[in-house]
């Protein structure tokens, strides 16, 4: 069977001559919710927009539910990855909600009955289908979010790729964004460096460092090992209790 | 601050006037106020006829008048202008309380007071009935070309993230002890609008990335079928032929 999402080999250099990526590979099965893990400036959100074709490899591939990034079919691409950016105000930027949950879907050239379709179901799909009428920017923030990640699913993608997702909410909304994510029948690659929100979430986790792939393994597994997250500049949050990690899997 | 109401002229209702199509209203109100300013300024009655249809036009759309009345306050600064007029006129002079004016100074007064007070009386009602969204629709179906509307689209979306922006950067100077009241400390307010330039720039690379992250290929999917039938185009262009014909009637019984 083919991966949702297979990366291999992927090396990129920004023109600046930055290197980002050194040589990054990994495979993502159907299904499957998978976090990235890693420091700020680790190359986290390069290799999401390696993704969906915003940057294309210097070396390897990146191919999605069987089909190359490439520049011939970048449209099928951007339809089977979804990315939910960081913050929202950057994502919804139609006059209103439902209008901007049909950006996408109508770029792909649906119209009519089936756009309306697709933007109910989407918006059902996060609790925001009372909302549809209003402008983006007389939500809250979680609220927001629950509407950038709706715009996405309207595109009915192969995987959905999460940049940052809790951050900047309050305990209430990260709460509820974590239940609709887990709810949605979805491959999930959750980028953060919020450590109990992969826990939560993700039953696999990639840990990413200095443009390379450092560990993969179990989440439980690798947020217990405190000499790996420490070589990754990473931390849990004070009073989490390693020792209960081992046991705890993700629902 | 403006936090958070984008279209602070709109005010919601059901009337025939708000259900009408955008393009009808915008260009009805466009018609009517060129027929208002080719109306000879001596024909006092007609614009007498103008502003009973205008505040008609509120009555039936259910506008509180006081309301549109304050709006109309925006026009004060060419008023004043209007008011230098027969003070510095040349030509014949007539006496009003004492004060020599001209003549024909008074006659351009009036003549920007009116056509003006009309002009900016009809926007605020078609502000009032149309929230901006469906304005700039209705000059897309007037085929204004999309880049414009998508420009203005972009504005009023980001006018409040980029509001709030300023407002937060102004409160973390001033909790810096900046205070400024000379014009040499103006320094970090300059900075600010930089860094404030920057930002948005910034934004708007991201916003691109999202959008084009959603199969974005240079044009705007249309989402809204607003074509208007010919029975709504004839009911909105009811009051520019109803204007025009008052205008010839002016420029017809003309002394």
């Amino acid at each position: 069977m083919t991966a949702a999402l297979e990366v291999d080999g992927v090396a990129f250099a920004y023109p600046d001559g930055h290197q980002a990526l050194f040589g990054v590979s990994f495979r993502i099965e159907r299904g499957e919710r998978v976090a990235l893990l890693g420091p700020n400036g680790a190359g986290k959100t390069t290799l999401v927009l390696q993704c969906n074709g915003v940057l294309l490899p210097g070396a390897g591939r990146v191919t999605v539910a069987g089909l190359p990034v490439a520049t011939e079919h970048l449209k099928e691409i951007r339809r089977r990855v979804g990315i939910v950016f960081q913050d929202p105000d950057d994502q919804l930027f139609m006059p209103t909600v439902a209008e901007d949950v049909a950006f996408g879907p109508a770029n792909l050239g649906l119209g009519g009955a089936e756009l309306e379709t697709r933007v109910k179901a989407a918006l059902a799909a996060v609790g925001m289908e009372e909302h549809a009428d209003r402008p983006p920017h007389h939500l809250s923030f979680g609220q927001r979010r629950r509407v950038a990640v709706a715009t996405v699913l309207a595109m009915e993608p192969e995987i959905l790729i999460l940049d940052e997702p809790s951050s900047n909410l309050d305990p209430a909304s990260r709460r509820e964004l974590a239940e609709i994510v887990a709810g949605l029948d979805i491959t999930v690659l959750m980028v953060t460096h919020d450590l109990p929100y992969a826990l939560q979430l993700c039953p696999r986790a990639l840990i990413m460092n200095q443009g390379s792939i450092t560990a993969d393994g179990p989440t439980g597994d690798l947020l217990a090992d405190s000499a790996l997250l420490a070589a990754n500049r990473l931390e849990l949050p004070f009073g989490f209790d390693p020792r209960a990690l081992g046991r705890r899997q993700p629902d | 601050m403006a936090t958070g109401h984008a279209h602070p002229l709109h005010l919601p209702g059901s009337s025939p006037l708000h259900r009408a199509r955008p393009q009808c209203k915008l260009a009805a109100a466009f018609l009517f106020v060129l027929a208002v300013v080719a109306t000879p300024r001596e024909a006092f009655w007609a614009f007498g006829v103008y502003a009973v249809a205008l505040v008609a036009l509120a009555r039936v759309a259910g506008l509180p008048l006081p309301t549109l009345a304050r709006r109309l306050v925006i026009e004060l600064p060419f008023l004043l202008f209007a008011l230098f007029l027969p003070l510095v006129g040349q030509g014949e002079r007539v006496e009003v309380l004492g004060v020599p004016l001209a003549t024909e100074g008074l006659w351009a007064a009036w003549n920007i007071v009116a056509k003006g007070t009309i002009g900016v009386a009809t926007s605020v009602l078609l502000a009032a009935t149309t929230p901006v969204p469906e304005l700039l629709r209705g000059l897309e179906r007037l085929r204004l070309p999309a880049a414009f509307t998508t420009v203005a689209g972009f504005m009023v979306r980001y006018a409040d993230v980029i509001a709030d922006e300023v407002r937060r950067m102004r409160i973390a100077r001033i909790s810096r002890g900046h205070d400024p009241r000379w014009i040499w400390q103006a320094r970090a307010v300059a900075a600010s609008a930089g860094t404030l330039f920057i930002r948005s720039y910034e934004r708007g690379e991201r916003v691109y990335l999202a959008m084009v992250s959603r199969g974005y290929s240079g044009s705007m999917p249309v989402l809204h079928d607003l074509a208007a039938t010919r029975g709504q185009w004839l009911a909105a262009l009811a009051l520019p032929a109803a204007a025009a014909a008052v205008a010839l009637t002016a420029w017809g019984v003309r002394p």
